[in-house]
């Protein structure tokens, strides 16, 4: 069948798996809306919290960065898993065994303050929209490239899909549709992966062929690389000879990478949507088994990501090197079919200049492009090969191939963008039709999955914590004065609400998505993580200490990130050297000072709350989630 | 349950988690951040030590400590009689 057609089948039947379960498991009360009725199965929700962890970042760019960065990837992918082990420990039995429905409910609750409580509403919903809009992102373009829609019908299609099932099904219907998505997901990556590992190294296993040996000899520009070399010595040969740098030896200084690491970690074990997974499970037991079954599921797609960006750079390269472009996108190079280099072209991911003039590709580091990402601006027309004119690319040159092998520097004329290697992998490889369909349906999964998991949060949030436990407070029993049935109306309100505001994100995307990402991981680190932590661990923390280090760590994180990413701080200017990224890490670190320090010098908090903290701590007890 | 079963439970339970999270920044800041250079001098098949810690070693290390976590834990509460 006609790749096409092969995606539109693929696609919609996910589409169509996904309606059938949110019309089987659609809620009836506010405790199915908000934690499915707590009663879903560990290994269940292991894979559901899987699917909501693994989002379009997961799945589409992080192979990307990976294989950018090679060994300091390695950052992402201890962060990004680490905090799981920091969940299953500090965090989430004791939060299943205090027995509400969300962040804010135990932040209120245990320091006893609306103030406490509305300070983590606005953080939930700040977290979970900055994570949202790049969900959109990832989602527009999937349907651009391969369905060849307008990136904003993709969104709408998008949006439509998750207002279904997030809006009639609430945690319930995200919760079983997210199992089904995992298994769309996880293979969609997997089998390509696999492919690509028997053709790069012959091995099966993408983890063991990894360490593995190339069957095949290439060209890098400067020299031949032998057939039989470890797939991770040839890269480190010929990344080395066009100036990237070994692949597997650190670039990045140990203390950023210290520092990204950290943020990314605490940031994963503090991220809202992550926490409250483990609000559904029936048991303490369960909550904890819970955290290890998601990152079993984590780790099965984790564990092959660097496996596959190693397999992406040497496949880049091999193709890439010395190719004539006209040839190539005509498909007239034997096993080496360039169909895939124009329709990305087409996409505006990828561009080409051909600064000597030889009609060749030349692939190298530096910019091709002028300016600060490098990123190509395209004009009407087409050059001499057939490529995409430009209107700012480096200036010319006249060295040939042959010189600059001789001169052992190539000149780069290409712009790859990160997010595309996964997505083109498949095509690159030259592999077939069916496997390149359901990398389509596997990303739409993970972005799609991901951003139901936030939209229910950020509804929740609204409804639950802002109207139901602040405004409509009944001053006097402390109690919400809505009825059920009302406070389940206007969740599925805020989600209507909170659906067309990612959209609206997605369409108008702000033009920072990547950075963005920082941001929510930084002040989840900053915040949530410490507060929650003190709350377990440390009776005696008050709610002065409490408001207090949660705005400082906050505000710290906040101002410094907008400085340095928004308003164009100097790089010279860094705190101790430490990236946007990583500096979440520090505040945290004055979260906790600044906490601990206020906490001593105002009153301890009252008895009953000591008793809460005591209670948290035992197993034995733990009922049903509960208003 | 008294005050001293509670306690006594809770001071286990610590100690636990202390020895747990040593192991988890041993294998993934110490191998795959702080000494990765060190670690790198040694190789198997085509990996270098330090890089398979980072990008695969550090991850299987994290599956077990939550496994031996909670398989622990268990028995903890088994032998307070506090389990669910």
């Amino acid at each position: 069948m006609e790749l096409q057609n092969l995606i539109y089948l693929f696609v919609g039947l996910s589409f169509a798996l996904y309606i059938g379960i949110a019309i089987w498991a659609r809620a009836g009360s506010t405790k199915e809306f908000y934690v499915a009725g707590g009663g879903v199965h560990p290994v269940l929700n292991g894979m559901a919290t899987g699917a909501d962890w693994m989002s379009a970042a997961s799945f589409i760019s992080l192979a990307g960065i990976v294989s950018l960065k090679g060994s300091d990837g390695g950052a992402y992918l201890m962060g990004w898993t680490g905090g799981y082990v920091l969940l299953a420990m500090l965090l989430a039995p004791y939060l299943r065994k205090f027995g509400k429905f969300t962040v804010p409910d135990f932040v209120g609750d245990r320091y006893y303050s609306d103030f406490a409580r509305t300070v983590a509403v606005v953080c939930v919903i700040f977290i979970s929209f900055t994570y949202v809009a790049g969900q959109m992102r990832g989602v527009g373009i999937v349907f651009s490239r391969f369905l060849q829609v307008d990136v904003n019908m993709g969104i709408y299609i998008g949006m439509g899909i998750v207002f279904i099932y997030a809006v009639l099904g609430g945690m319930k219907g995200v919760t079983y549709t997210q199992v089904a998505q995992y298994c769309v997901m996880i293979f969609a990556f997997t089998v390509p992966a696999i492919f690509l590992s028997l053709q790069v190294t012959q091995t099966f296993l993408p983890q063991i062929g990894f360490g593995g040996t190339i069957p095949f000899q290439f060209d890098d520009g400067i020299k031949m690389i032998d057939s039989g070399a470890y797939l991770l010595h040839a890269l480190d040969t010929s990344m080395s000879d066009l100036g990237f740098g070994a692949y597997t030896v650190s670039h990045g200084g140990t203390w950023n990478v210290f520092m990204l690491t950290t943020a990314l970690m605490l940031g994963t074990a503090g991220l809202p949507h992550v926490i409250v997974r483990f609000f559904t499970t029936p048991t303490v037991k369960g909550a904890r088994i819970s955290a290890g079954w998601a990152l079993v599921f984590i780790a099965i797609l984790y564990t092959q990501i660097p496996a596959v960006a190693s397999f992406a750079r040497i496949n880049l390269i091999k193709n890439l090197q010395n190719v004539d472009y006209a040839k190539f996108v005509d498909g007239q190079i034997e096993g080496n079919n360039g169909f895939w280099f124009k329709n990305w072209e087409a996409s505006g991911l990828i561009g080409w200049t051909d600064r000597n003039g030889d009609g060749k590709i030349q692939f190298a580091s530096g910019k091709a492009f002028k300016g600060t990402k490098g990123k190509p601006k395209y004009t009407k027309g087409k050059g001499a090969s057939g490529e995409r004119m430009t209107s700012n690319p480096m200036p010319s040159h006249t060295a040939s191939a042959q010189d600059m092998r001789a001169n052992g520097k190539i000149i780069n004329e290409l712009y790859i963008d990160r997010d595309i290697i996964v997505l083109a992998n498949p095509e690159i490889a030259g592999l077939p039709n069916w496997v390149i369909a359901i990398i389509a349906a596997g990303g739409l999964a993970a972005a799609l999955s991901t951003a139901a998991g936030l939209l229910l949060v950020i509804s929740t949030s609204i409804s639950h914590d802002l109207l139901g436990n602040v405004i409509m407070k009944d001053s006097v029993t402390g109690k919400s004065t809505l009825s059920e049935k009302a406070e389940l109306l206007s969740a599925r309100a805020a989600a209507v609400v909170a659906i067309c505001v990612a959209g609206y994100l997605g369409i108008h995307p702000p033009g920072f998505v990547a950075q963005v990402v920082a941001f929510a991981f930084g002040l989840a680190a900053a915040s949530f993580f410490p507060v929650i932590i003190l709350g377990i661990f440390y009776k005696r923390m008050n709610k002065e200490g409490a408001i207090a280090g949660m705005l400082s760590g906050l505000i710290f994180t906040f101002v410094y990130i907008i400085y340095f990413v928004f308003m164009g701080g100097d790089k010279a200017d860094y705190l101790w050297g430490i990236a946007p990224t990583g500096i979440g890490t520090i505040g945290m670190i004055l979260h906790f000072i600044v906490a601990i320090t206020v906490c001593k010098f105002t009153p301890p908090p009252p008895q009953e709350i000591q008793d809460l903290v005591e209670n948290i701590r035992i197993p034995r007890g733990a009922g049903a989630a509960t208003h | 349950m008294n005050k001293e079963a509670a306690e006594a439970y809770w001071k286990e339970n610590i100690s636990l988690i202390l020895k747990l999270l040593v192991v988890w920044f041993v294998v993934s800041y110490g191998c795959g951040i702080i000494f990765i250079d060190e670690l790198n001098a040694i190789t198997f098949g085509g990996f270098k030590l330090g890089f398979w810690f980072a990008q695969q070693g550090a991850i299987y290390v994290f599956l077990v400590l939550i496994f031996v976590y909670a398989k622990k834990m268990e028995a903890l509460e088994e032998k307070y009689d506090i389990h669910e």
